[in-house]
């Protein structure tokens, strides 16, 4: 269904726009981003720097960028999509050549103004490109293999390069959340069952591996498993944060420590704690109650876009808007099971309350798609 | 391209359909999280609470001020002093070697220690304070205060260290501390947390030792927050500890100084026993050490030559030291003898000068013989003929029995380290460890305090205030703990026939007091204070008899460490005993000429309760005592030094 099809009388223009927005979207995203401010204010020790005022601009300005996104009608952004992933792409392989290298990993290319992560911008690049593909592709040709075979390229090619830097949790994001709009598009079930029975086999192949002269994953990764299986393993050295992280979350309780109390991060005995482990932070500071608080808020949010996407005939806009739900769970599933000892640390931060630019940046540009993709919905 | 209407509906409820799937699986992840949070914060919240506290609280002990202990007349004879250090916090010194060579200048430290702290400072976290120097005078203090401005990171604490006011007088008694070790830890059973501070000072030997635990006191503790590299964030709490308690010894430390004193230039031990309640006045053995070098760490160079002098200044002689009584055992043989009725005082012996026992002759010291001789003048004269034949009849049993009614052969029980068990033999005892028969031989050599008997000073006095009491007296040390009066030492009667002691002491009475007594020479002139007491001269070579035939090599001739002990044993006043003393000096010769005059000495001393009167002396004897009062009147109490005490 091309823009030529949509009946424009009904679609708002102008400043109504903004009525149109979906609000409840826009409200769950600044409670989530003020639980981050609260925290990041009680991490700095009851500071507004070095990390709440930084983290409030670019709040503002991610939130700038969301309505003017929204503004824009979603069939400029569907035919932008190929363009959008092509320029990530080109990114990504100009962090290959030209990254800056920090702790350990190449992830970071020097714009001027911004440090920018490509592989953040990938996250959601990716997700336009394949809800453009499948828009395209008429509905009978889904399953075909050569059909199939085509977007797996196109999803591989940037997580390969990502892999490279090497960021294993991006990568994985960047599979999931490709192989979703896949799935979510209707491409035949024995297509996922071999894949995932595939990726069995490689999670085997990759334990035989270790210790070989072929071996898949570096050193560092395999430890990072190995500090997954058993934390208590090696409490001081590689296991030291999760363990920390576990008994600032545990000591929590019910109803938490109490704002600027948590003696784990108040002590320095939490690791990252402004970035990836800040959610322990809040469950250290307000127990269960505020954790899954937060947890509920994350939850509404996916789930209003979600019955956005269902109330949105347009094939593209529904597949965009449901492959950035899946990507922003995955980011706050995925921190979550890090940080509470039920997945290994990857490196995936809380979106909107972890501290950092680009990732907050990409993913209000994200909304902002799915909100111009709720304004401009047939009707 | 366009779609269909009917393409666009089967494609909007693929999506749907698909988007069930993968919502329903977003639940299920949520789900998991949930649960997850919940048996974490709800669940087991306590076991992580728990290991959040033990992260962040640090425990440190505050260790008690060790007790006191006194003399019993509450003169100090372990104290403790206030120490000063310097302390150095690295990361407010800025310049910590600018800081350090400002210091010097201001205070002289080893440069050994000095660059064992700067390594030391390197080494931990810069909020860590390091000890630059240690037992600094007031005056560097001072110093240092007034130039605080100048010395950032530097400040100056106040401590606790044992110091001994009366040094060497005590130090086998007293003992000393010194800071507990990895062989003390292994070798005692004490869960004291206090034993894991690095340094703490415990006590090594003597009543610092046994009393270790009263004197010790308990820990206080202070709770701290640190954060997680380890700095001091406050103070949550602070208990304190108990002060380990005072104690007060029997001692006298006076007379101790006074024994001690007049024990110098030999190898000696002396007892003085209190025959009221058992309280041990004195317990002295020469030649000694000053104990305070040993809280400081004692030097290579001293520690040598304390152990390399063949006197052995570190063993106490008057407790842990075992000799042959030699005469000074003539008492426990024909008391035995007495009290089994074998023989009456009147019976007299023919001493010949030897006495053949199936074809061993045995010697009586003085070589022609006594003639006949009765019990009074055998113990006046030390006749050994005499003990010689009663011993036989009586046997060695009823004298080991004897021996351990009077406290020779078994172990006392003093707050002191390693208090000699002696030995009184009998069958049984040679059966059971030398594997042999007792033969009449040893119960011959017995009788006169040879062969295999072995006793201490403070046996011999707890021997001698025994007999001169007739009553059970344990000899103590303790006086009170903590203000509580420990128990006397004055016993039942032993249960000996008042006809027998009263025998015995008049005996001993003459030994002193009559012109043939061989202790006539150190007689005391003023009535009221006159001794009563007994000689002895034990052997510790074998003498042969070519060497008996050519004449005995008197004790001048031969080398130190194989003349003869020296030993007396007495108690005073005659008539109303109220000290006994037992002197030994090793290797000294005869008892007569070697111990009893410092007996003597020693129980004027302990009557008068200070100098006594020239006139208490024989008329002969007292320019020389006049002379040996005023060298040890001369000699510096080492109590005197004063310092800060506490």
């Amino acid at each position: 269904m091309s823009y030529l099809e949509y009946n424009t009388k009904y679609v708002p223009t102008g400043l109504r726009k903004v009525l149109h927005l979906n609000w409840p979207i826009i409200l769950l995203l600044i409670a989530v981003a003020s639980a981050g401010f609260l925290m990041l204010y009680s991490v700095a020790g009851g500071s507004m720097t070095p990390w709440v005022a930084p983290q409030m601009e670019r709040f503002a300005l991610g939130m700038v960028l969301m309505i003017i996104v929204a503004m824009v009608p979603i069939w400029f952004w569907r035919n932008m999509a190929f363009v959008a992933y092509g320029g990530s792409l080109l990114l990504l392989l100009g962090v290959e050549f030209f990254g800056e290298v920090r702790m350990g990993a190449q992830r970071w290319i020097d714009i001027g103004f911004m440090r920018l992560q490509p592989s953040e911008l990938t996250k959601i690049t990716l997700v336009m490109f394949l809800a453009a593909y499948y828009d395209w592709l008429p509905n009978k040709k889904t399953s075909h293999p050569l059909w199939v075979v085509i977007p797996v390229l196109f999803i591989l090619a940037p997580t390969m390069l990502v892999l490279s830097q090497p960021d294993l949790g991006t990568a994985l994001l960047l599979l999931i959340g490709g192989a979703t709009v896949m799935f979510l598009a209707g491409v035949h079930w024995a297509y996922f069952a071999t894949v995932i029975g595939g990726g069995v086999a490689a999670i085997v192949a990759v334990f035989q591996s270790r210790g070989t002269p072929w071996q898949l994953l570096q050193d560092y990764q395999y430890r990072r498993i190995d500090t997954f299986l058993d934390p208590a393993n090696d409490p001081l050295g590689a296991g030291y944060h999760i363990t920390q992280a576990k008994i600032a979350l545990g000591s929590g309780g019910w109803t938490g420590r109490g704002f600027m109390q948590g003696t784990q991060s108040r002590l320095n005995f939490l690791p990252e704690k402004h970035t990836d482990f800040i959610f322990t932070t809040l469950a250290e500071e307000f127990g269960f109650v505020g954790a899954s608080t937060l947890l509920v808020l994350y939850l509404l949010i996916v789930l209003f876009c979600i019955i956005s996407a269902f109330g949105n005939r347009d094939r593209f806009a529904s597949l965009l808007t449901l492959g950035i739900a899946m990507t922003f769970f995955l980011f706050f599933a995925v921190n979550m099971a890090m940080v509470t000892g039920l997945a290994p640390v990857v490196g995936v931060p809380l979106p909107l309350v972890s501290y950092g630019g680009s990732a907050m940046l990409v993913l209000l540009v994200a909304f902002g798609l799915v909100q111009s993709a709720h304004v401009h919905r047939p009707r | 391209m366009k779609r269909s209407a009917k393409d666009v509906i089967a494609s909007t409820s693929t999506i749907s359909r698909r988007a069930l799937v993968m919502g329903g699986a977003q639940l299920g992840v949520i789900g998991a999280l949930g649960w997850r949070l919940q048996s974490m914060q709800v669940e087991q919240a306590d076991e992580f609470r728990l290991l959040a506290e033990e992260n962040r609280i640090n425990i440190r002990l505050l260790p008690p001020s060790r007790g006191l202990i006194f003399d019993r007349n509450g003169i100090a004879i372990a104290a403790n002093e206030q120490n000063y250090r310097v302390v150095m916090v690295r990361e407010d010194a800025g310049d910590v070697g600018e800081v350090l060579a400002k210091l010097t200048e201001i205070v002289d430290i080893n440069p050994a220690n000095l660059s064992r702290a700067m390594e030391e400072m390197r080494r931990r976290s810069p909020f860590v304070p390091v000890t630059i120097a240690d037992r600094l005078s007031w005056e560097d203090v001072a110093q240092i205060n007034l130039n605080t401005p100048a010395l950032p990171g530097i400040q100056a604490e106040v401590g606790l260290s044992r110091v001994y006011p009366w040094g060497a007088d005590l130090a086998h008694v007293v003992g000393y501390v010194g800071p507990v070790s990895d062989y003390d830890l292994s070798r005692i059973d004490d869960a004291d947390p206090l034993l894991q501070i690095p340094k703490f000072q415990i006590g090594k030997t003597g009543a610092e030792n046994k009393l270790e635990h009263t004197l010790r006191g308990s820990a206080g503790t202070r709770r701290i927050e640190v954060n997680a590299a380890g700095r001091i964030m406050r103070e949550l709490d602070r208990q304190e500890g108990d002060p380990g308690k005072d104690i007060q010894l029997t001692l006298d430390s006076r007379l101790q100084s006074y024994v001690q004193a007049r024990l110098d230039g030999e190898s000696a031990g002396a007892v003085v026993i209190d025959l009221e309640n058992g309280d041990l006045r004195a317990i002295a053995s020469a030649p000694a050490f000053d104990p305070n070098l040993f809280v400081r760490g004692i030097s290579v160079p001293d520690w040598t030559a304390l152990n390399e002098d063949k006197y052995r200044p570190l063993a106490a002689k008057a407790v842990q030291g075992t000799y042959p009584p030699g005469s000074t055992f003539k008492m426990v043989t024909v008391m035995a003898a007495m009290e089994a009725g074998l023989v009456t005082p009147d019976e007299t012996v023919y001493c010949p000068g030897f006495t053949d026992v199936f074809n061993i002759r045995f010697h009586c010291w003085k070589r022609g013989g006594h003639g006949n001789i009765d019990l009074h003048e055998s113990l006046k004269q030390s006749c050994d003929c005499y003990y010689y034949e009663i011993a036989q009849r009586v046997g060695i049993d009823k004298m080991a029995e004897m021996a351990r009614k009077l406290g020779l052969g078994v172990r006392h029980d003093l707050p002191l380290s390693a208090v000699a068990e002696g030995l009184a033999p009998d069958k049984e005892w040679k059966s059971r460890v030398r594997g042999e028969e007792w033969r009449i031989g040893d119960t011959v050599n017995a009788s006169i305090g040879q062969g295999y008997v072995l006793t201490s000073p403070l046996q011999l006095a707890v021997m001698t205030a025994r007999i001169a009491t007739g009553r059970e007296i344990t000899p103590r040390l303790i006086r009170l703990i903590d203000g509580v009066e420990q128990p006397s030492g004055l016993g039942e009667s032993l249960g000996i026939n008042e006809n027998t002691l009263r025998r015995i002491r008049a005996s001993m009475v003459d030994v002193c007091n009559h012109r043939r007594g061989t202790a006539y020479g150190s007689r005391i002139m003023d009535d009221a204070h006159k001794m009563a007491g007994k000689t002895g001269t034990s052997q510790v070579r074998r003498i042969t008899p070519e060497e008996r035939a050519a004449g005995v090599t008197s004790n001048e001739d031969l080398p130190w460490e194989r003349r003869d002990h020296a030993l007396f044993v007495g108690y005073a006043p005659f008539d109303n005993p109220r000290y006994a003393v037992s002197v030994i000096v090793e290797h000294g010769g005869g008892g007569s000429r070697a111990a009893a005059p410092i007996a003597r000495d020693i129980i004027l001393q302990a009557q008068y309760g200070g100098p006594p009167p020239l006139e208490a002396y024989p008329t002969s004897v007292r320019d020389q005592i006049a002379e040996q009062q005023r060298r040890i009147e001369a000699r510096v109490p080492p109590g005197a030094k004063g310092r800060d005490r506490v």
